[in-house]
């Protein structure tokens, strides 16, 4: 299945640095309130064509509402007041003019599973109907795939017709990035997916992500500080809505660090 | 470990084992339980009790004078002919049927729209005072709408269409679609509200507009609590008598136009049922009516009952 993707070696081994692309999403001076509370405050970093990028930071430090911000969930936040500017794949998206067209771009896993109460497939197929997709064939396709890429299409197979949200909550996440998948994005957005998967799936699911960023350039919200190890090239760490720094992941850890408090954090010394 | 803690725990053990009688809290339970099963049993009793009664009622002129062939197929109800009483219900069911069909017609995709409405798109204030003014539609009093239909929409519809008389099934179908559409609004809107907001946050994030949200999505999740909203007006609309009695003309007729007077079967019951002597053929003819009431509302509850377990087990 991931055998297909297209991998050059030049692609595996590029250093983010060097890319000669125009970063995918560049973030400048980027503030988020809530009502009059302040939640980010002016954050800027670049994310890279097909990098793994990693945010962490304690709970309240702001992370799942830049990913909002992101793909402009704000709109439907009552008193959400994003500032500052998010360019992804060089537009503005405060001035997209089809947010609709925005959001099929980006895929979003959010941390607990949402089994659309559809059957299994019609969970999977329903990003690609909504973009006009009917012929059967077609779908049948999308689904086998994106299922298969989520690591759950053989315990599934034989009950594709079954309703998505009876499935268990370990299922239902992998569902959750089937259908974040379906839509075939450029971003996938994961916020801590795995809370309610199980080690052992949740190695399986890395292993698709690790594939995938050649394809896809991925956002990885995690609060397991070895999950952003073993899977992102670069890390952001976040601390009460502020950039504490971004840096190569390897390097972080070996402790080159420019803040004292990032080895902290990584070292779990941190309240 | 500290000695201190270990008395602490064992002392902790001693009062939790005192602690494993039948105290007030267990009583209250109990009590508790009790009643709620009698309210609940007695609800049941009751609509047992009814039927027996009505079935008592009808039962010895079902099984001795009536014709169920004739009951069923002819429209002529005379029960009042002196030489040749006719006990032909086909009128009635098709008087009462007409007018129901069109309330539904015209009530429910309002009402659906009025709740997508309310639920989905208007927001704050708007949809605060929406929900309440549809609340006190709910609340007018089925006479009101009755003389609505006698001293409003009947010299209206005479003149708007020319016809001679306009107490009839658009008159009373209309009526009665205007007093179901706002009950229905209101469980239709309280079904999309169940609907949780991660369903609708996980299909926009699929870059779903609110159209396709509505559509794909909150109307498949809400699914059995719209058909229960429409099946209660249907009920609303078979049961209701006096808006019906009031708008429809009140006149036995197989109706082949909306423009026809008809006459209902609760409206039968309720105009006639006062001049029967107790007992007499006519009587117990009119609690047919009422059995033949019961069973149809049965026979829609039960149906929604299996659409609705059909749609969950998919
Ligand atoms: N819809 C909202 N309305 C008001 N305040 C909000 C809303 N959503 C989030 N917040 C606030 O924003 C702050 C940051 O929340 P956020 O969810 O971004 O944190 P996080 O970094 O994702 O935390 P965690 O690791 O616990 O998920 C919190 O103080 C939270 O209360
Ligand atoms: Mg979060």
């Amino acid at each position: 299945m991931v055998a297909e993707t297209p991998v050059t070696a030049s692609a595996s081994n590029a250093r983010v640095q060097t890319e000669p692309t125009p970063p995918f999403v560049e973030v400048q001076d980027l503030s988020i309130h809530y009502g009059g509370k302040k939640i980010l405050s002016g954050v800027s970093f670049d994310i890279y064509e097909n990098e793994i990028f990693g945010i962490i930071g304690p709970a309240n430090s702001g992370k799942t509402s830049f990913l909002r911000a992101l793909n402009r969930m704000d709109m439907f936040t009552p008193g959400m007041n994003v500032t500052g500017t998010i360019k992804i794949d060089g537009h503005d998206i405060q001035r997209w003019k089809n947010v609709y067209a925005l959001r099929r771009r980006i895929g979003v896993v959010f941390p607990l599973p949402v089994g659309l109460p559809l059957s299994v497939y019609d969970n999977v197929a329903l990003a690609p109907r909504l973009a006009g997709i009917k012929r059967r064939s077609e779908l049948d396709i999308i689904v086998e795939r994106c299922l298969t890429r989520a690591a759950l299409w053989e315990e599934v197979k034989d009950r594709l017709d079954s309703l998505g949200s009876l499935l268990s909550g370990g299922q239902q996440q992998r569902l959750t990035i089937a259908r974040a998948l379906s839509q075939d994005p450029d971003l996938l957005l994961l916020d801590e997916f795995s809370i309610a998967v199980d080690p052992v799936t949740t190695m399986r699911i890395e292993d698709v992500l690790k594939e995938l960023k050649h394809e896809i350039t991925i956002v990885l919200v995690t609060n397991l500080v070895q999950q952003t190890r073993r899977l992102s090239d670069r890390t952001a760490f976040l601390l009460s809505g502020e950039l504490v720094e971004v840096g190569e992941t390897a390097e972080l850890f070996e402790g080159k660090v420019r803040d004292q408090r990032t080895l902290g954090y990584l070292e779990g010394r941190f309240g | 470990m500290e000695p201190q803690t270990t008395d602490r725990a064992r002392s902790r053990r001693e009062r939790r084992r005192g602690e494993d009688r039948r105290d007030r809290n267990w009583y209250i339970d109990k009590a508790v339980q009790a009643l709620v099963f009698i309210g609940g049993i007695s609800g049941i009793l009751f609509i047992i009790g009814i039927f027996v009664f009505i079935t008592k009622e009808g039962y010895g002129f079902i099984a001795e004078t009536l014709d169920i062939g004739e009951f069923l197929t002819s429209p002529r109800w005379r029960p009042t002919s002196d030489h040749n009483p006719t006990y032909g219900a086909l009128a009635l069911i098709a008087g009462t049927t007409s007018v129901t069909g069109l309330a539904m017609l015209v009530s429910v995709p309002f009402s659906l729209g009025a709740a997508i409405y309310i639920g989905e798109f208007a927001k704050g204030r708007t949809r605060e005072t929406l929900k309440i003014l549809v609340e006190l539609l709910a609340a007018i009093p089925s006479v009101v709408w009755g003389f609505i239909g006698l001293s409003i929409m009947n010299p209206l519809i005479i003149k708007t269409f020319n016809v001679p008389i306009g107490l009839n099934v658009l008159n009373s179908g209309l009526i009665l679609g205007l007093m179901a559409a706002p009950i229905m609004t209101t469980i239709a809107e309280d079904a999309l509200k169940a609907v949780p907001d991660t369903y609708r946050e996980a299909a926009e994030a699929l870059g779903a507009t609110k159209w396709q949200v509505i559509y794909r999505v909150v109307l498949p999740a809400g699914k059995n609590g719209l058909v229960a909203a429409v099946l209660l007006g249907v009920g609303r609309g078979f049961g209701e008598t006096m808006a019906v009695l009031m708008a429809s003309g009140h006149s036995i007729n197989l109706p082949t136009s909306v423009f026809d007077s008809v006459r209902a079967l609760t409206a039968t019951i309720a105009a006639e049922l006062g001049e029967t002597a107790v007992g007499s053929d006519h009587y117990r003819a009119l609690f047919t009516l009422g059995i033949l009431l019961f069973v149809v509302t049965f026979v829609i509850n039960l149906t929604a009952d299996l659409v609705v377990r059909g749609i969950r087990k998919k």
